[in-house]
């Protein structure tokens, strides 16, 4: 299969995903030679199995819900929530302005 | 003291209980130890020093007033840089994340801490656990200690290499598609997959959520087996987390395994190196001497597994790294425009190989592709999994080798990413459907190389494969 260093911008877009010129051409090369790997899997007949999301789950659906309450363990107060931000301020992640007034 | 490259884990409880050594003697030895190694593989990014000795404190005093310190009390142990540790730094091996320090710990790291284990540092690995050499690392490659010119494997390349140099006496990695078996092979230790739920996930920095696994390295079986019998069990803040109680592990492996019917999935010995093949040959004579019954089983549907796995793991991936945008972790770069922050942060900050993920990930989800790609590869799992079900109705465990060949040249296999991935080919199946595998040592090949023979079992059997593995290691193994 051919992928084209188009198709590679095309996706890199969708993804939010800067790449160099040198990082196209070889994005372009590898995609293609994983993608034609990938072809074989149209030839299996799979039109009567289902898709397996979720490896195994032997209690019953629900088992995993609970009451909507604060969990201590998982408490984490604004600073630490905001230790490792480039950049914050007033309780917040600070980003570039993303509406102009 | 003792030297600590060779301690097991029943030594240091019976060094400790008989006051041979204290906790705290031996973290330093281990730090002072890892310190001196290092420049030699670069298996550690990040030591912690001060973490340990408080540890290793308590473990003493709990010791001192009499108190149980814990089935892990004292032992030195190295963890991934992808597991989560609270105030100490979490890199995944990104430039990303290079000062990345989370407010929390991960839950199979609470439970190693609350079981009296000590954590020198943090262990190099692929970036984002995305790599089967250890090469994809932001801070640099690990080298194999045991032949400093090859890879260690990966992308746990760094927890193996720790606890095969003997700077810890265990470690924990994760495994997506044989990032523990095959650096453990690689460097002649144990390392286990447990099944799929078995550890929580939570803290674990997320790579591939429907195949990601924790698990534990150690020199020996019995090391392993005590690791992640500290480290498993229901965890309610990982929703995948299972509720079967966890068996012990040490208790269970010690009972016999005459009469055990082993299958050899025919499709795993296509391929192989053929020191590989001996090796394992000879590990299935030794486990016949044990009364084991061995026969050949059929796995059809392998030779679709590496398509199937890499469709899956970077559709998974894509989502999971849209996290990295410049907004929470650490790392941005300068833009104008939020949009503009966003590409130009992941484009300056990521490695390639993630890039490649990430874009062959957007690329099976995009509109008018999923069908054909990723819910394809959906189904395939299940025919996969449905193979291991079916052999699993007629046998105990598989038997197979972990890597079609041992520890390969570092930048061997660099330049082309595809012979990379299809090097994965006998571990990627294990986690497809999430049963527990692990990798023995299986012997050197004439250059020295170490080998590892894989065993699998079903769902929740870890006990049985604890039992194989055992069996084979009191018998002597393979030279």
């Amino acid at each position: 299969m051919q992928f084209s260093k188009e198709d590679v911008r095309q996706i890199a877009k969708l993804a939010n995903l800067d790449l160099t010129e040198t990082e196209v051409d070889k994005m372009a090369h590898d995609m293609g030679e994983v993608l034609t790997h990938m072809e074989q899997l149209a030839s299996l007949d799979t039109d009567l199995v289902a898709p397996m999301a979720q490896v195994l789950y032997a209690a019953p659906a629900t088992a995993s819900l609970r009451t909507d309450e604060v969990r201590e363990r998982t408490r984490l107060g604004t600073a630490d929530a905001l230790a490792n931000a480039p950049l914050s301020g007033a309780g917040h992640f600070k980003v570039p302005r993303v509406i102009e007034r | 003291m003792q030297d600590i490259s060779s301690l097991t884990i029943a030594e240091i409880r019976s060094g400790l209980a008989a006051r041979k050594f204290s906790a705290l003697e031996l973290a330093r030895a281990a730090i002072r130890f890892a310190e001196a190694e290092n420049p030699k593989t670069n298996a550690y990014l990040t030591l912690c020093p001060e973490v340990a000795e408080a540890a290793a404190r308590a473990v003493d005093d709990k010791l001192a007033r009499g108190e149980d310190p814990g089935l892990l009390a004292g032992v030195p142990v190295a963890v991934k840089d992808v597991l989560s540790t609270k105030g100490v730094r979490t890199t995944c091996a990104s430039r990303l994340l290079e000062r990345y320090v989370p407010p929390y710990d991960a839950t199979a790291v609470e439970r190693l801490k609350a079981a009296g284990a000590v954590m020198i540092g943090k262990a190099n690995c692929d970036e984002f656990a995305m790599g089967s050499s250890n090469e994809n690392s932001a801070f640099g490659a690990v080298r194999n200690p045991v032949a400093l010119d090859r890879v260690p494997g990966g992308s746990s390349g760094g927890s193996a290499a720790v606890v095969a140099q003997g700077t810890a006496v265990a470690s924990l990695g994760s495994d997506t598609g044989g990032s523990i078996r095959q650096p453990a092979s690689f460097c002649g230790v144990v390392g286990v997959t447990p099944t799929y739920g078995r550890v929580s996930r939570y803290g674990l920095v997320a790579f591939a959520s429907s195949l990601d696994h924790v698990g534990p390295f150690a020199r020996n079986v019995e090391d392993a087996a005590l690791t992640l019998e500290a480290i498993a069990g229901r965890d309610e803040l990982d929703a995948t987390s299972a509720f079967a109680p966890v068996d012990s592990y040490r208790a269970e492996m010690k009972k016999p395994v005459s009469g055990m019917k082993i299958g050899i999935p025919k499709e795993y010995f296509e391929g192989l190196s053929p020191e590989t093949g001996d090796k394992i040959a000879a590990a299935l004579d030794v486990l016949r001497g044990l009364g084991c019954e061995v026969r050949e089983v059929s796995l059809p549907h392998t030779p679709y597994a590496i398509s199937c796995y890499y469709i899956i793991c970077t559709a998974e991936a894509s989502s999971n790294l849209a996290r990295y945008d410049g907004v929470r972790y650490t790392s941005r770069a300068e833009a104008a425009s939020l949009g503009e922050m966003y590409r130009k942060t992941r484009g300056e900050y990521f490695g390639m190989e993630c890039k490649r993920r990430i874009m062959l990930g957007t690329y099976v989800l995009s509109h008018g592709y999923y069908d054909a790609y990723y819910l394809k590869a959906q189904k395939v799992r299940n025919l996969i999994a449905g193979d291991f079900s079916q052999a699993f109705s007629e046998v105990d465990a598989l038997v197979a080798p972990v890597s079609p060949f041992p520890a390969f040249r570092l930048g061997e296999k660099m330049a082309d990413p595809m012979q990379m991935y299809l090097s994965d080919i006998y571990t990627i199946t294990g986690d497809l459907a999430g049963i527990p595998c692990m990798s023995v040592p299986c012997g050197k090949t004439r250059e020295g190389l170490p080998v590892g023979m894989q065993i699998l079992t079903g769902h929740f059997e870890e006990s049985k494969m604890f039992r194989l593995a055992y069996a084979f290691e009191q018998a002597g193994g393979v030279a």
